[in-house]
C-alpha cells in the first residue's frame, strides 16, 4: 500500500514537472516561431510573420521543431548528446557525440574487415542516401561508427569511406575507444561479440535520430523495407 | 557493528587464478581463456550504493537520464537517498541499469566482469573450480530459480565457492561488462537457424552443453537485457585486472 502511495506520489511530481516543462516550450514558440519558404527560395532567410514566398509564392511554413530546439541549446534526457566519450572522424579530428547536433542523424555500426554482413549494410546506408533529395541531404549526417576501434583507425576508415564511394561531406565515420564503443552500442541497443580478431558478430541495426539525438527509428535486419526509415528522415530534414 | 562488517567487507577482494574453459556459448574455437583477475568477494550491497549515489548525484533518481536508465530504476526507494520499508542495508543492489554499474566500478578503478570471467567463477562449488558435471550443482543452482524474493537476502547468505567469492548463485543475478554479446533473437528456436539477416556470424553461436540449464537461463536473461533496464533481482559486482 506503502509502496502505492509513493509511486502515486512519484508520477504526480513528475507529471508537475512535465507540465511546467510544456508551458514553457509552448510559450517559447509562441514568442518566437519563425518562418521560412519550403523551397528554401531565398535560402536560409526567415520571416517573422506568416506571409508567401516573394519567388515561388508558396506558403511560408514554421522552421521544424527540431531547428528550434537546436536554439535553446538543451539536450534531453533522451539525448545520445549525454554520452561524452571522444571519437576520432575518418578526418582525424576528435569529436564528442554532441558536435553532431544540429543534423539529423543516421548511425549504423560495421568494421571494415567484414566479410558478411557489414557490405550489405553498406549498401543499406548508401540505398537511403540515394533516396533523400539533396536539399535534405544537407540536414542530414550518415554515420558509420566502428565496432573494432582497435583495427579500424582513422586512415582505415578513410579509405574505407574512399572505397565505397561515401567520402562527401554528409558521411561521417568514428573511431572510440573499447569502452565507448560498448557504452554507444548499449544505447542503441546494438549487440556484439568477437568471435575471433578481426571478426565480429553484431545485429544490424540502422539508426535515425533526430537533430537533438534522440532516437526516432530502428531499422534491424539486412537489405529490408526501409520505407519506414526514408519517410522519418525525410520528415526531420524537411 | 554491522555496518563495520560491511564496510571491511565493501572492498574486499580475491584472486582468480586464470584458466581455460568451455562456456555454454563459445567462440569458434569454442575454448575460452580467462587471464588473472581480482574478484569482489561480495555483490555491490545496497549500503554501498548509498554511499556512491550520494557522491555522484547524477545517478540519483530524480536526475538519472531517460538513456541511462529506465524508470524502475531504484523504483523501491523511498526518495533519492532512502531505501525502502523493507529493503535491508546488507541485501544487494538491484533495481539498476548496466550504465550505472558500469560507471560504479569504474569509479573505484574496477570494471565489471566480463561474461567469459563471471562463468568461470561461478562453475565452482565449495570445494572444486568447476562443478558443472556434478548433478547437485546444477539442482542447487535450479533449486534457488525456485526460489522467491531472495534479493531481499543478506549478502554472504549462500555459500563461498572454491575461490572464496559469495553469492553468485542463490541471491540476485549479475550485469556483466559484455551482456550485449549475448546474440540471441526474440525466439530461442531461431538461434538454431543462422539468422543471418538480422546477425552476421551467428553460426558461431550454440548451445555447447544443452545439459547445463541453469546457465542456459543466465544467457538467455542476458541476451534479453537492454542497458537500462532496471530488474529486481539484478545486481552486480566488480572486478579488477591484475595489471591494475
Amino acid at each position: 500500500m506503502k509502496n502505492l502511495k509513493s509511486a502515486l506520489i512519484l508520477i504526480l511530481t513528475l507529471l508537475l514537472v512535465v507540465s511546467c516543462k510544456n508551458d514553457k516550450a509552448s510559450m517559447a514558440s509562441n514568442d518566437l516561431t519563425i518562418y521560412q519558404c519550403p523551397m528554401n527560395c531565398e535560402a536560409d532567410k526567415t520571416y517573422k510573420e506568416l506571409g508567401s514566398c516573394p519567388v515561388c509564392k508558396m506558403d511560408l511554413k514554421p522552421i521544424q521543431k527540431s531547428t528550434k530546439e537546436l536554439s535553446n541549446n538543451e539536450i534531453s534526457d533522451e539525448s545520445i548528446f549525454n554520452l561524452t566519450s571522444n571519437w576520432n572522424t575518418e578526418e582525424g579530428k576528435t569529436i564528442q557525440l554532441e558536435d553532431l547536433k544540429g543534423k539529423t542523424l543516421v548511425m549504423v555500426m560495421i568494421y571494415t574487415t567484414c566479410k558478411a554482413a557489414c557490405p550489405r549494410l553498406v549498401a543499406d546506408m548508401r540505398n537511403i542516401e540515394t533516396q533523400i533529395p539533396k536539399s535534405n541531404l544537407k540536414n542530414l549526417k550518415l554515420v558509420l561508427v566502428s565496432i573494432d576501434p582497435e583495427i579500424d583507425t582513422p586512415e582505415r576508415l578513410k579509405n574505407f569511406a574512399k572505397e565505397n564511394f561515401m567520402d562527401e561531406e554528409h558521411w561521417t565515420f568514428l573511431q572510440g575507444t573499447v569502452s565507448g564503443v560498448r557504452e554507444f552500442a548499449n544505447v542503441l541497443a546494438v549487440k556484439y561479440k568477437e568471435i575471433s580478431p578481426m571478426d565480429f558478430s553484431h545485429s544490424n541495426i540502422i539508426t535515425v535520430f533526430n537533430s537533438g539525438g534522440e532516437i526516432m527509428h530502428q531499422q534491424e535486419g539486412l537489405g529490408v523495407d526501409n520505407k519506414e526509415t526514408i519517410k522519418t528522415i525525410l520528415e526531420l530534414t524537411n | 557493528m554491522l555496518f563495520a562488517l560491511t564496510a571491511n567487507c565493501q572492498s574486499k577482494m580475491v584472486s582468480i587464478k586464470g584458466g581455460t574453459y568451455i562456456p555454454l556459448y563459445g567462440r569458434d574455437s569454442l575454448k575460452v581463456t580467462v587471464t588473472d583477475f581480482q574478484m569482489d568477494v561480495y555483490p555491490v550491497t545496497n549500503a554501498e550504493f548509498l554511499e556512491f549515489i550520494n557522491k555522484n548525484p547524477k545517478w540519483k533518481r530524480s536526475n538519472i537520464k531517460r538513456l541511462f536508465a529506465d524508470k524502475n530504476y531504484l523504483i523501491d526507494w523511498k526518495s533519492d537517498t532512502e531505501l525502502g520499508n523493507n529493503q535491508s542495508l546488507h541485501a544487494p543492489i538491484t533495481d539498476i541499469s548496466w550504465f550505472v554499474a558500469n560507471d560504479y566500478c569504474g569509479c573505484q578503478g574496477k570494471r565489471l566482469p566480463t561474461i567469459d570471467e563471471w562463468e568461470y567463477v561461478a562453475m565452482a562449488n565449495e570445494n572444486l573450480p568447476d562443478a558443472r558435471k556434478l548433478k547437485t550443482y546444477n539442482e542447487q543452482i535450479l533449486g534457488w530459480y525456485e526460489k522467491p524474493k531472495t534479493f531481499n537476502n543478506e549478502i554472504g547468505s549462500t555459500f563461498k565457492n572454491y575461490w572464496n567469492v559469495y553469492d553468485l548463485h542463490g541471491l540476485v543475478w549479475e550485469w556483466t561488462l559484455d551482456f550485449n554479446s549475448v546474440l540471441v533473437s526474440g525466439e530461442s528456436r531461431k538461434d538454431v537457424d543462422t539468422d543471418n539477416s538480422l546477425f552476421c556470424g551467428s553460426a558461431a553461436i550454440g548451445a555447447t552443453d544443452l545439459m547445463n540449464y541453469a546457465a542456459f537461463m543466465r544467457y538467455a536473461i542476458r541476451g534479453s537485457l537492454k542497458a537500462k533496464y532496471s530488474m529486481r533481482n539484478l545486481g552486480f559486482r566488480c572486478v579488477k585486472d591484475n595489471s591494475q
